[in-house]
Formats: structure tokens, sequence, C-alpha cells
């Protein structure tokens, strides 16, 4: 067991992946010389070359678009979009093409191609630099969409959607990329689809991804002091989402609150709680509550930014709400 | 050329006549622009092709019964009837797809160059696109990537003149030579209703892209007989316009050079017979095809599940 920052275990899954497999090449702005803008990238162009690291222009269309073709000739590219907040420029190749080419071409050909996007805040980076857009990309049939939460899953999932034969968003939130924690050996793979419960609990459960994980578990912490006992887990795979665990826990807990930094309309909670309001009605004691950001663009200021971002004092309101 | 004729002909009768569903565009009287640009492509080569796509399908080599089973939505079609007419796609013969987005092909054929590339396929990738596309942003980004990378790449521009309803004195402000030459790409234009001359551009520009020397552009410059879509009553269009079109016949040409260079009538009759007879037998085929079923359908939204790791 190794500690390491959740961006370096990105890093390994990408050289790992290149290693283990020729096809696999890496496109983005800024990816190979400069070894990307968050460091994420930091060697591979020495180690692979410049044919399979390739630093791209600013083209998120062309970039994008171009690995769907890539993908659908042979290749397993890898893609980095700077910041979530630019798919919007590739949504085009994304939605209408990669998402929907197996599918309308009646199987003919799979498009196995990743898309890796850093979300969130924290950095105080504004409005079109922190935004969490996973909702609308999880709405994509065809598409799967992935959020690690620390430096094992963060290998595990990145290797998974490499391996994977259908287009995968990595969604990487950007505050995590400097925070260390254990690496096991030997590295994961995740499989996709599956969530982790990484706190048992009796009495609440808390659903969640991404940067809020680590959130919740303090809430969790606080709230053990009161002697509410919390379940956290932490979906790792938004689309497909892991419905049988979160069920299992809900039988056992009877009371949920779903958290994510994103906005809370129309988001990934709001999916998960109509989910369980409609199949595990009958295991339900009190309120569905959902913890997000306000419906608002995220602010620039320090301080709004900090108001802005769910903390782990609302997902304790929630909490209290829920069990009530 | 004939036989993409008889195609088009017969999916426009088919598509009054109910046996279509949705919509279908049509490339009657370009049919010289498919098939000299496919003479210069081999199989292994990758195709992106456009909404007006039918001529380039059949001229990569697509199968004509799949092909017409496709677009009448059944389940036997190239895409089980998830696609229809404007993303019929075959991978044994490199057809990556027609596409209903407008530009939507020039990133993927670029990309699909690259794969060629950095797996020394000795392939090339080839896109069609109309005048139209020249207006999308991603065209302009996909020239740049490809003159940027020297990807074996054959930018084949059908230029008809309309963008949709519009013409492209009212759409254009720049050529696609000019925007080609401004990112370093070989650019020529040719006559796109004159096949020989088409044909004789791509082989030398594919030639050029196989040797390495990165992407080229060929413009087309052909003429729109039909409307934007089957159906469209093309009141934007002069009357007069629309009288002279088919005064310029790619395939009457191309017969006028057969003639002149030995053919007989009897001969070209029977080559347009032999055309007549493979649609009438793709047809009869596509009519007996099956509807598909939902459960099949939604099976392939994502690839099977392979093991992987725990």
């Amino acid at each position: 067991m190794t500690e390491v920052r959740f961006g370096q275990a990105v890093n390994r899954a990408l050289a790992d992946a290149m290693a283990h497999d020729s096809s696999v090449v890496l496109l983005g702005e800024d990816v190979a010389a400069p070894g990307g803008p968050f460091g994420v990238t930091r060697g591979l162009l020495d180690r692979f070359g410049p044919e399979r690291v390739r630093d791209t222009p600013i083209s998120e269309a062309a970039i994008v678009g171009a690995a769907v073709g890539a993908a659908m000739s042979g290749l397993r590219p890898v893609v980095e979009i700077m910041f979530m907040d630019f798919v919007t420029l590739a949504m085009d190749a994304l939605v209408n093409q990669a998402a929907k080419a197996r599918f309308m071409f009646g199987g003919q050909v799979s498009v196995p191609m990743v898309v890796r996007m850093p979300h969130g805040g924290g950095i105080n980076a504004g409005p079109q630099h922190s935004q969490c857009l996973e909702a609308w990309l999880a709405h994509v049939p065809g598409l799967k969409v992935v959020c690690p939460a620390n430096a094992a899953s963060a290998y595990a999932l990145v290797r998974a959607a490499i391996d994977d034969d259908d287009p995968v968003v990595v969604v990487e939130n950007k505050a995590l990329y400097s925070r260390k924690s254990d690496l096991p050996e030997p590295l994961p793979i995740a499989k996709i689809g599956r969530a982790a419960i990484e706190r048992q609990g009796r009495h609440v459960t808390v659903v969640t991804y991404g940067a809020m994980v680590a959130v919740a578990l303090e809430a969790a912490q606080q709230l053990q002091g009161e002697g509410i006992d919390v379940e956290v887990i932490d979906l790792r795979t938004l689309q497909p989402w892991d419905e049988d665990t979160v069920l299992q826990s809900l039988s056992k807990t009877h009371r949920l609150v779903v958290c994510h930094e994103a906005v809370t309309a129309f988001g990934v909670g709001a999916e998960i709680i109509a989910r369980m309001a409609d199949v595990g009605f009958d295991e339900l004691d009190g309120p569905l509550v959902r913890v997000g950001a306000p419906f608002m663009p995220p602010p620039f200021a320090k301080t709004l930014e900090e108001w802005f971002r769910p903390d782990a004092e609302r997902v304790i309101a929630a909490v209290k709400r829920a069990i009530a | 050329m004939r036989l993409v004729r008889e195609v088009e002909l017969r999916l426009s009768t088919l598509f009054s006549d109910g046996e279509i569903p949705g919509f279908i565009h049509l490339s009657v009287g370009q049919e010289a622009v498919a098939v000299g640009i496919a003479a210069a492509l081999q199989r292994a080569d990758t195709l992106a092709s456009n909404h007006r796509g039918h001529g380039h399908a059949i001229a990569k080599g697509l199968d004509l019964p799949r092909f017409f089973l496709e677009i009448m939505g059944r389940r036997e079609g190239y895409c089980g009837g998830r696609g229809g007419s404007m993303h019929v796609a075959d991978m044994s013969v490199g057809m990556l797809g027609a596409n209903g987005i407008v530009g939507a092909g020039m990133p993927i054929a670029v990309g699909s160059a690259l794969a060629h590339k950095v797996r020394q396929s000795g392939n090339i990738a080839c896109v069609f696109f109309g005048d139209g596309a020249l207006a999308e942003g991603v065209l302009h980004e996909s020239f740049n990537l490809a003159a940027l990378w020297k990807l074996p790449i054959l930018f084949a521009c059908e230029n008809n003149g309309w963008s949709e309803f519009s013409p492209a004195s009212r759409q254009l402000a720049a050529r696609a030579l000019a925007l080609a030459q401004a990112f370093g790409i070989a650019a020529e234009s040719v006559d796109g209703n004159d096949v020989v001359a088409v044909r004789a551009a791509a082989i030398a520009a594919a030639a050029k892209i196989r040797a390495g020397r990165g992407p080229a552009l060929i413009e087309c410059q052909t003429i729109r007989w039909r409307g934007h879509f089957e159906g469209d009553p093309q009141k934007y269009r002069d009357a007069a316009e629309l009288e002279a079109v088919t005064r310029v016949d790619p395939i009457n040409r191309a017969e006028d050079l057969l003639r002149e260079m030995g053919a007989s009538d009897a001969e070209i009759t029977a080559a347009r017979d032999a055309a007549t007879r493979r649609v009438d037998e793709a047809v009869a085929a596509a009519r007996a095809g099956s509807f598909p079923i939902p459960s099949e359908a939604l099976a392939d939204v994502y690839s099977p599940a392979r093991e992987a790791g725990a």
C-alpha cells in the first residue's frame, strides 16, 4: 500500500493502460510536452512518444470528433478536456456521434474511447471553469459516466474506462488532484456500474460520489458523536449506477440522502431519489433529501464559492431532516 | 453512376408511395462525384459521409439489398433499422456512416486518418461534405488538425451551391479552395459532373496522400437536381434554374464518352437494364424483410459486457 496523489493515480492508470495496449493514445490540450494543465499526463510523452501522446490545438469539437473516428478505426483514444465546462464545445461528437454509433449502426461497431474532464470548484475558477455537468452526460443513452473519489478508485476507474468498449466519460474533481490517499497493491481495475460502501451505518444512507465522498464521511464522523450512524455509499459510476447497492442499503436504514457538488435541480440526485421513491417505496420511513449547490452558476469570489459548494454542515442538516 | 441514379430514383418512388419512413435526401445529378472519388479508394480506406450519402455508400461497395433493407426500416438492414437513410454504414468496407449532422463527418474522418497513421495501415480516410458544411466551425478545426499532423485524408467537397434552402451566395463569405489553402492543404477544383475529371483528380490526390504528403481537398462543382429532401417543393429556387438543372447530366456525359470510346448503344442500354434489375431485386428483398424487434435494439445501446476486474 502506497500513498499517492489522486492525479498520480490517474497518471499511473494511463501509463499502465498504454503499456498494456499499444492502441491506447492520448489526445488533449497541453497533455504532451507540458504534461497537462493539472500535471496528470506528466512523463507520458517521454515514455510513449509523440505518436501516441499528442498535444492538440484548442479544438474540443475536433478532438472529441477525431476520437470517435479513431475509435471506430482501431485505436482506443483517451481525450482530456481541460475543464468540464469546455465539453459544451464537443457535445455533437459526444452526444450525436460517440454515444449513438453502436446503436445506430446496428451493433456493427463499438466506440472504445474515454473522455476525461475535471469538474467542480474550490479553486475560485469562476462560472466557466467550475461546473459539474455530469447529469447532462448521464442522461445520454450510449455514454457511461464514472467519477472517482480517491486515488484507488481513480486508478481503478480510469483503467476500467479504457478497457471498456463503449465511450466512457471520466469526471475528475479538480480539488482532488493533489489530495493523497492509499493506492493498494495489486492495483485494482474497477467494474463499471458498481458502487462501494465507504462506511457502514444503520440509521441513514448517504449516497454520493467524487469529492463529496470525503465531505459525507466527515459529516458521518460528526453525526456519530450525536449517536447517528450513517452509511456512506460512493457511487463511483453514475451511468449505469448501482441501483442494487443503494436499494439494499435503503432496506437496512430506511432513510436516504443524496449529495453532490452539482446544482441540485435535475441532477444525479433527482434520478436516484425518483428511482428509490418507486422501487424502494416500501422501505421508506422518511423524506428523501438532496444536497447540492444552489441553482446558480458557480461564483468566483472566495466567500461566494465557499457558500455555494455543499459542505459537511449541509450534509448534516440533510441527514437530520431525513431521520426526523 | 447508372446504379446510383437508379437507386435514387427508385427511392424517390418508394418514398412517395409511403414505403420509406422519415425523410431522405437524394443525390440525383451528383453521381459523378461519389463514383469518381470512390474510384481512388481501396476497400480498407475509410469513408465518412453525410446526409446526402446514398451515392457514397454504393460507390464504396455496400451490398444493395442490405442498403434498401435499412432505408426501408427492416431488421435485416445494415443497421437493423435503427438508422435509416442518414445513418447507412458498413464497417466491412470502411464506410463509417452517413451522418445527420452537417460537418460531423469531418473530425470523424480526421480521427480515422489518425488511426491509419498511428497504426501504419497504409490506408487513407476520406470525407464527403457539401458546401453548406463550410460554415460549420468543426470543419475549420478539422482542416487545421489534418494539416498540422499531416494526416492521410482526402477532403471531398461536393459543391452543389445549396445549403439546404439557401444559395451559397447568402451563406458563405469564403470558398472551399481558399479555406483549405489557408491551412496549407493542397486543393483543386474540378468539374464535378465530369466523372473522368473527378476520378483523375482523386487518384492523383490519393497517391500523394498515401505517399505521406498530408491531406488534400478536391472541390467538385456539381448540381443538386432535387430539393433538399424528397418532397421539398423548392419554392426558394428560381423556375428557370430548376428547369436547367437536368441539362447537365453527368451520366449522359459519361455515356457520350463511352460511345466515343467505341461502346455501342446496345451495351449502354444493357448496362442501364442491369442496374434496373439489381435495384428491382434489392427492393424485392427489402420488401420481404422483417420489422425490427425492440429488445434487440435495446441490447445494442452498449457493447456486450466483457469479463473485467473485480
